[in-house]
């Protein structure tokens, strides 16, 4: 006789025959909203009024023109880690290095910077910048080099150079790069005004960063919908032995994803020494190179996605410093969102490719009476 | 350098790697069974602070190492519910785990920086403690570096000559075939994810509680990642993760040793060394590929859907 | 007498498809039974839900004349059930004896040793020696198959399932294992044989179900009706039962050599690859050249070197009297070779993009890029367009348009598609590993037609597969791969079955006389 009933639950998943596009864009929406949601819990849980909370967070930042500038000031970074990042995630390549290539890039410009302090001319931040894109290049290179000679995986690669770069920018403010006048504090110079990114206008920080990652973002757009080389990416990305098969260069592109991805990640990481901070100081990123991870999978690898998931990102940092000032709740919050918001992503995501059914009611008609046959 | 330098030296190797052996144990027995967890880091900071809080608030250090534990695990029933039962990407929850551990640790321990506890004391064993240089390094370390001893003899027994090492193996081999002979794929996942989770919860308690008894935000520094290469250098074997966590210890304490010598090198690059001498062996490992591909297993990393 | 198994409308569905459809089947104790139906019809499925791994949606199943819900294959063990998937549930990094105590109740597997001689006692008794120490990926296809059925053996069990057992077994190896399982039915073991190949069925069956798209066409005992008569509910009324193909005309050593391979030996990094040794191979203009062999004997290794995945010293390999061992793929294809792979999805075509995007994946040296822009930098959407339209029309490709990912076809249109893509750039030469494995029987037609129109207009195919009456059908001439040794190539009607079944094992020094002493000593 028939012993267990089978396990049933009322839902199911099912595999959809092809994936839905537009669950795909709508899984961000439905991510950012559960965050909405669990991050109003927490507030209440905190002892606030979730919503006034939540204004605070995401919506007193940019209620005057200062508040969007200084936004932009955080879109820029993220824009161009995220681009960057895009093209190696299309590629499969886990580069989770951004954070370091960005660090590198700022030591390296850094270090170029400092050694124009009394620069007057303009033209000094073309060396300055090209500094900072090469040292960018040349520690997502190691990474490059790692994975096609001597196949290290590249996340465990690029997380410890990220490390080494941090260590790096340590060593060099505590000592060789450190302000002589700085009254010990772990510091560099303050760079000349003419090593300083030009702004728009005076009564603001926001500078032409911001136009590098437009540009960016439209040119690695181009790059990968329109060209060969980013069709060979994504290919390579979607099926190595398909990419095989066709006989794509796995190194090459390889190298070429990493090497587009420190050059932008290395250009952000100057442009944040050589804009807003203006010298180089320990904590010269935020986390941005971590940060545009999230932003690529908010923005679904899509050019406009990642630039509203950038700003979204780039909002997290302010809210997070804005709840310190006004409800003096830690900043750490900025994380912790930046966490939750990636996690119901991909939890989300899941129904890309998945839908929920009923299940049907599988009343199996067994039949209770033993059949002679 | 003299005798009593060289058992420091010694000890403080065994302490520093005690961390990573707890964490890459874990991590072995839960890729074993094919689920690449890379949320190590984030649940590491998560024991920490949680056992760090649990401390301060109930005072009982043997309580404060189960909160953590529990806090691991329940770090990994999240990754678990993702990457197993919704057959999410397990890099990129895994990432996720580590964004978000590290947030909601910095975010929850906020205000107990600063703090100092008594840590949890070293223990000598009687009469082995008093083995001349063996007994300073082995026996007179605190209870955890016991307990990472009988753990690693634990897993090792495991997977010579259980059933159970032989399951868990079979379904991070080839799952679909498991399933056919019968085993519950999703639920040896479960388990294995939920023993990686409490393994490196205990060594974020060991970290905040014993080995520096004090709660910073980010204090792993990496300690998750650098046990997830430990494993691939171990090539999934717990004898070779003990070997790796101590040679990874002494790299970590090279500051001791130069200062021993009366070298004087900036700590900064110093502290460089674990992270470049993980990528050393990175590449030595990778030059050995034929070897990596044998003994890793096999379906690690591909989420499962039984069809039903 | 009671049937020892009896279904009951046996109904199962997935999203898109019916997989079965109000099924009714019995086995006796001790039959041999048939179930017999083309790729797809539902075969697999119903074979899962007995063993407990699929859940029906409706019907019911009686086990001995109880009502019965097997709850998984452990509980079908319990019943006394074994089944041995086509895709062998074996563990390669483990010993046959750690496989098979895997699969056992506990208390008969905790002393490893003492399963170790009952594995020796119970595969001698049968003809199926093993040695229980060895790993899994040590051993070959046959012998993996020996492990699984063992397994089923050392319990005791009242019925063996066998999905498509065969198929991966050279034609003495199928002798043998037969040998066997009539000894298991002698003993009172019902078996369940899965199959597609009319002539198994009707030697060794006593009853036979046959399923098509996913009902039951039909219940016969295959000695009692003809196999015309099997085909026909097999297949249907409107399929052609028969075809004929013609041969290449001419003498064939006359014409112009397209691809010509000398002393080629090659050892890839892969542990678990074959090595090839002094494989020597002429292909002539518009001659179809087929490959026979067991898989895992270095098919896979030579397909890779002949599409330049793998590469070997430029001088072994030359296509159209260039020398192209060490080139790469993308130079191969510019000189006129094409390439089918085995694996469809995740090699031959990329799952998740469209069929557009999968056109261009092999065919970009055919004018789909901007020659004037960044050095063929920018693709031609617009003819890309063009050749995946005439591609889905010409090769009557079912889908859901252009736009369609890959892994929304069926493994038939897929393979249209993929075959269809490498026939519209005019090879000179073109390789098909397994062209019509798992596609239905309509479509196998349309692509053996393709293949012959090709090699018609003077292309030179080579043909690698483990289907023997599709090499038979198809190919001008005719070999054997074998651990990595190439045989002797021949005509196609010089060679029996029994010499190709020699040179699949190895035996290549065999005429038609030695051959018969051969299988008098084999029987001794």
């Amino acid at each position: 006789m028939s012993k267990a009933s089978w396990l049933q639950s009322p839902l199911k998943l099912e595999k959809r025959p092809s994936d839905s596009q537009k669950i795909a864009y709508l899984s961000p929406v439905l991510a950012i909203a559960l965050t909405l949601i669990s991050g109003g819990l927490l507030f209440l849980f905190l002892g606030h009024n979730p919503l006034t909370a939540l204004h605070t967070f995401f919506i007193a930042p940019l209620s005057d023109v200062y508040g969007w500038t200084e936004l932009g000031i955080k879109v820029a970074p993220l824009l161009l880690c995220a681009m960057g990042l895009t093209l190696c995630f299309r590629a499969k390549i886990w580069n989770i290095g951004a954070e370091g290539q960005f660090i590198m890039g700022a030591l390296g410009g850094g270090f170029v910077a400092l050694q124009f302090l009394d620069a007057e001319s303009a033209w000094v931040l073309i060396p300055i910048l090209l500094a900072g894109i090469v040292s960018g290049m040349a520690w997502a290179a190691l990474a490059a080099y790692l994975k096609t000679h001597f196949k290290v995986n590249e996340i465990l690669s690029t997380i410890m150079l990220n490390y080494i770069a941090l260590n790096a920018l340590l060593y060099a403010v505590h000592g060789p790069l450190k302000d002589p006048n700085g009254f010990n504090f772990p510091e560099s110079a303050l760079f000349a005004d003419a090593a300083l990114l030009p702004v728009f206008s005076d009564d603001y920080r926001l500078n032409i960063s911001l136009l590098f990652g437009l540009f960016f973002m439209v040119a690695i757009w181009t790059l990968m919908s329109r060209t060969w080389v980013g069709y060979q990416i994504h290919v390579l990305g979607e099926d190595a032995a398909a990419a095989k098969y066709a006989g794509f260069k796995q190194k090459k592109l390889t190298w070429f994803a990493l090497l587009a991805c420190g050059a932008l990640a290395g250009l952000a990481g100057v442009s944040e020494a050589a804009g807003p901070v203006g010298q180089l100081i320990p904590a010269i990123s935020p986390g941005y190179g971590y940060a545009a991870i999230i932003v690529v999978f908010l923005g679904r690898m899509h050019p406009v996605g990642i630039l509203l998931g950038s700003m979204l990102l780039g909002l997290t940092y302010m809210g997070g410093e804005m709840v310190q000032i006004e409800m003096s709740l830690p900043k750490s919050l900025t994380g912790l969102f930046q966490g939750m918001l990636l996690f119901f992503l991909l939890a989300c995501d899941l129904l890309i490719s998945y839908r929920v059914v009923r299940n049907k009611s599988v009343n199996v008609s067994v039949a209770r009476e033993a059949t002679s046959a | 350098m003299d005798i009593d330098l060289i058992t420091n030296i010694l000890y403080a190797t065994i302490r520093t790697g005690t961390p990573l052996i707890l964490v890459a144990l874990g991590e072995m027995v839960c890729e074993k069974s094919g689920v690449l967890n890379l949320g190590q880091e984030g649940t590491l900071l998560m024991g920490a602070v949680i056992g760090f809080i649990a401390a301060v608030t109930t005072g009982n250090l043997f309580v404060a190492v189960l909160i953590a534990i529990v806090a691991g695990m329940a770090m990994s029933l999240l990754f678990g519910f993702l990457s197993i039962t919704l057959v999410s990407n397990q890099v990129a929850t895994g990432l996720a785990l580590t964004i978000f551990g590290a947030g909601l640790s910095a975010f929850l321990g906020s205000s107990y920086v600063g703090i100092g506890i008594d840590g949890i004391q070293p223990l000598a064993i009687p009469y082995l403690a008093d083995i001349p240089m063996i007994g300073k390094i082995f026996f007179q370390q605190d209870p955890l570096v016991y307990l990472s001893f009988i753990l690693f003899g634990l897993v090792y027994w495991t997977f010579n000559s259980t059933r159970l090492g032989l399951k868990i193996r079979a379904v991070g081999e080839n799952p679909e075939a498991a399933n056919a002979m019968g085993m519950n794929v999703h639920g040896i996942r479960y388990m294995a994810v939920l023993f990686g989770g409490a393994m490196t919860g205990l060594a974020g308690g060991y970290l905040s509680l014993a080995y520096t008894p004090l709660w910073s935000e980010g204090m792993s520094a990496g300690r998750g990642w650098i046990a997830l290469a430990l494993v691939v250098f171990a090539s999934w074997k717990a004898e070779r993760i003990m070997l790796g966590a101590y040679l990874f210890g002494a790299a970590s304490i090279m500051h001791l040793v130069m200062q021993g010598l009366g070298f004087d090198v900036a700590p900064n690059l110093l502290a460089m060394l674990p992270y470049v001498a993980t990528i050393l062996v990175l590449v030595l490992l990778g030059s050995n590929s034929i070897k990596a591909k044998l003994s890793a297993p096999i379906s690690l990393g591909q989420p499962y859907r039984p069809q039903l | 007498m009671m049937a020892r198994l009896l279904l009951k409308g046996i109904t199962k569905t997935y999203p898109g498809c019916i997989a079965n459809k109000d099924i009714d089947l019995a086995v006796k104790a001790g039959e041999i039974h048939a179930l017999l139906g083309e790729n797809g019809a539902g075969k697999s499925t119903l074979m899962k839900i007995i063993y407990g791994v699929v859940k029906p949606d409706s019907g019911q199943l009686l086990w001995e004349g109880e009502a019965t819900q097997i709850t998984g294959p452990s509980h079908a063990r319990q019943l006394g059930i074994g089944m041995v998937f086509q895709h062998f549930s074996l563990f390669e990094t483990l010993t046959v004896a750690e496989n098979i105590a895997l699969g056992l109740p506990e208390a008969d597997s905790k002393n490893l040793d003492a399963l170790s001689q009952r594995i020796k006692t119970v595969s001698e008794h049968y003809g199926m020696a093993l040695d229980p120490q060895r790993y899994v990926h040590t051993l070959s296809v046959g012998e993996q198959q020996r492990v699984e059925i063992v397994r089923c053996l050392l319990q005791d069990i009242k019925l063996l399932i066998l999905d498509e057992p065969t198929s991966v077994l050279t034609p003495q190896e199928v002798k043998s294992l037969f040998k066997t399982l009539r000894q298991l039915a002698s003993e009172g073991c019902s078996i369940l044989f899965i199959s597609h190949k009319l002539d198994e069925v009707t030697d060794i069956c006593e009853g036979a179900t046959i399923l098509r798209h996913g009902e039951v066409t039909g219940d016969c005992n295959p000695q009692a009706v003809t196999s015309q008569d099997i085909a026909r509910m097999m297949v249907g009324d409107d399929t052609p039962l028969t075809e004929n193909y013609e041969k290449a005309e001419g003498d064939l050593s006359q014409r112009p050599t397209v691809l010509n391979i000398r002393e080629l030996d090659f050892k890839s990094d892969d542990p678990f690859a074959c090595a090839l040794h002094g494989l020597n191979l002429e292909v002539k203009q518009g001659e179809i050249l087929g490959i026979a062999g067991v898989a895992g004997n270095g098919q896979d290794e030579l397909m890779s070197l002949l599409s330049g995945e793998e590469t070997c010293a430029n001088d072994r390999i030359n296509l159209l009297g260039q020398d192209m061992g060490n080139w790469s793929p993308a130079r191969r294809r510019e000189l006129g070779f094409a390439f089918v792979p085995e694996e469809r999805l995740g090699r031959g075509a990329v799952p998740n993009m469209s069929l557009k995007e999968n056109a261009l994946l092999s065919s970009s040296h055919k004018g789909l890029l901007h020659t004037n822009w960044f050095n063929k930098g920018l693709i031609k959407f617009d003819q890309v367009k063009q050749l995946t339209t005439t591609i889905i029309e010409k090769y009557k490709v079912k889908c859901g348009g252009l736009e369609a990912q890959a892994k929304s076809l069926s493994g038939g249109n897929l393979q249209k598609f993929i075959i269809g893509r490498e026939i519209e750039q005019n090879p000179k030469l073109l390789v098909c590993s397994h062209p019509t494995w798992g596609v239905d029987i309509g479509a196998a037609i349309l692509i053996r037609h393709a293949l012959i129109e090709l090699r018609d207009q003077g292309c030179a195919i080579i043909v690698v597969s483990e289907d023997i009456d599709e090499l038979y059908q198809i190919s001008d001439r005719l070999c054997a791969i074998c651990d990595g040794h190439l045989s002797p190539i021949k005509p196609t009607r010089d060679i029996t079955i029994d010499t190709l079944g020699q040179w699949m094992a190895g035996h290549f020094n065999t005429d038609e006389n030695t051959n018969k002493q051969t299988e008098e000593l084999a029987h001794v």
